[in-house]
């Protein structure tokens, strides 16, 4: 059994259809990317799985167990073991780090304050945030919020993580210092659906590669076939053009 | 002239006159306070309400805009005798003080609301989608993200809202509430001279708006982020 199953899901915004039919399957544990011009639907899928734009179709199992995105509840239990980290980092900017971390472990899993900060304190640290505790979002960096945000997606436990262009929104000087937290998270056995555009980390980190075009997927391998032996004309196109740059 | 004035000033400042006015100062006061509080409290309600996408709400979200864009357009002379004509024969012997302060309740529960909403709708909608995909209830995502970051927006117009109404509740002297204007009115036709009457009152006035827009300004640069 796959830990996430996305079987035949299609989406649209209106009229025009911005998922077509995607088949996609991640085990425990792996790191799949989703590589593709803007607009191929990538961010879309993400979208769907943590239930913020409705499927037309398809299904959704996570641990075997079919998500209802019509159903409450089922969306609930969905995000319960789901995080998802955005690329404008969506930060609350009423709350200071150590707030924003600890909001959803103290209000949603009413778990007691004092456990909550202890793990949010060892988050923090994990991502390099230890001496920002009091900050608010505002006045970090977006490398820096970003990094919250990816403690805060963390501070839930998820099982299941998708990032979304994390690094797209920031200065190139602080690319790394988010990835190089991504890097250490691969090894934890958190399962990751990573959309990205820095190919050289998403050869590095990924299990396997999802190459995405005009809203379905073109082809999905381990990143050694997806960039040295495309068996898709359309990969290959994209590939030789972002490497060449 | 001045003269005369003055030999009055001992006279005007009695005891009684006095009494009078604190009341009539009172009456000013619990109109626009208690009328505006319980008019935020109701638009913060139809706010949330016209914002809510839940299709349950529908129906009443279109009694929520008939009304807010109903009021909104209606002179508050008007408001105050559609109330006193429709209180007075359903519930006899309510004061007329009552029924001004319902008319300014339902006049700034419409404005109130309408500031409200545009507050609400100045949190960017990626703040919500956290929020959503944290598993945040509706009244968690409100009271949690989306008011604490609202009040910037909303408390500026709202307290300007709240310092013009003092002067509005004037309106209610047509109605025969003893408040600062009718209470003006009623000096100088006891005798005293305008400009002592009208004079207090219009000191009256400055005392109750000024503090109430320092108030404001004060809560405003308290609510400001760091």
């Amino acid at each position: 059994m796959h830990h996430l199953e996305i079987r035949n899901v299609s989406s649209s915004y209106g009229r025009q259809e911005v998922l077509k039919d995607v088949t996609l399957s991640a085990d425990k544990g792996e790191v799949i990317s989703l590589i593709g011009p803007s607009g191929s639907g990538k961010s879309t899928l993400l979208r769907v799985l943590i239930g913020l734009t409705p499927p037309t179709a398809g299904e959704v199992y996570v641990g075997g167990e079919r998500v209802d995105y019509g159903s409450r509840r089922s969306v609930r239990a969905l995000r319960d073991r789901m995080s998802i980290v955005f690329q404008q980092y969506n930060l609350f900017q009423n709350m200071t780090v150590m707030q924003n971390v600890t909001i959803a472990p103290i209000k949603i899993k009413k778990r007691p304050r004092a456990e909550a900060e202890e793990s949010a304190r060892e988050l923090l640290a994990r991502v390099g945030m230890s001496d920002k505790h009091d900050a608010y979002p505002e006045q970090l960096s977006g490398g820096q919020q970003q990094r919250v945000a990816i403690a805060r997606a963390l501070a839930t436990n998820p099982e299941i993580l998708l990032l979304d262009e994390v690094t797209s929104a920031l200065d190139p000087e602080r690319v790394n210092e988010v990835l190089d937290t991504i890097r250490a998270l691969t090894d934890e056995g958190i399962t990751m659906i990573i959309v990205s555009h820095e190919m050289a980390f998403v050869r590095e980190v990924s299990t396997r590669v999802a190459m995405m075009d005009d809203g379905g997927i073109v082809e999905v391998a381990a990143p050694k076939e997806i960039f040295d032996a495309p068996a898709e004309e359309r990969t290959r196109r994209f590939v030789s053009k972002i490497l060449s740059h | 002239m001045l003269e005369r004035l003055l030999e009055e000033v001992p006279l005007f400042f009695n005891y009684h006159n006095l009494v009078f006015i604190a009341q009539a100062m009172g009456r000013t006061l619990w109109m626009t306070l208690v009328g505006c509080s319980i008019g935020f409290a109701a638009g913060l309600l139809l706010a949330v309400i016209r914002q809510s996408r839940s299709r349950l709400l529908l129906p009443i979200r279109a009694v929520v805009i008939a009304y807010v864009e109903t009021f909104r357009r209606i002179p508050f002379l008007v408001i105050l005798f559609i109330v006193l004509f429709v209180i007075e024969p359903l519930m006899p012997g309510t004061s007329l003080l009552g029924i001004a302060t319902v008319s300014v309740c339902l006049l700034s529960t419409a404005f109130l609301s309408e500031i409200v909403r545009s507050g609400l709708e100045s949190v960017p909608p990626e703040q919500v989608e956290g929020a959503r995909t944290l598993n945040f209830s509706a009244l968690q995502m409100l009271l949690l993200v989306i008011l604490p970051q609202s009040w910037r927006v909303i408390l500026p117009p709202a307290a300007a809202f709240v310092v013009m109404f003092v002067k509005d509740t004037s309106l209610a002297s047509q109605l025969g509430v003893i408040e600062l204007t009718f209470a003006g009115k009623m000096l100088v036709n006891r005798g005293f001279s305008p400009v002592l009457g009208f004079g207090a009152i219009l000191v009256c006035y400055f005392l109750l708006s000024y503090p109430l827009s320092r108030f404001a300004a004060y809560l405003e640069k308290r609510l400001a982020p760091s």
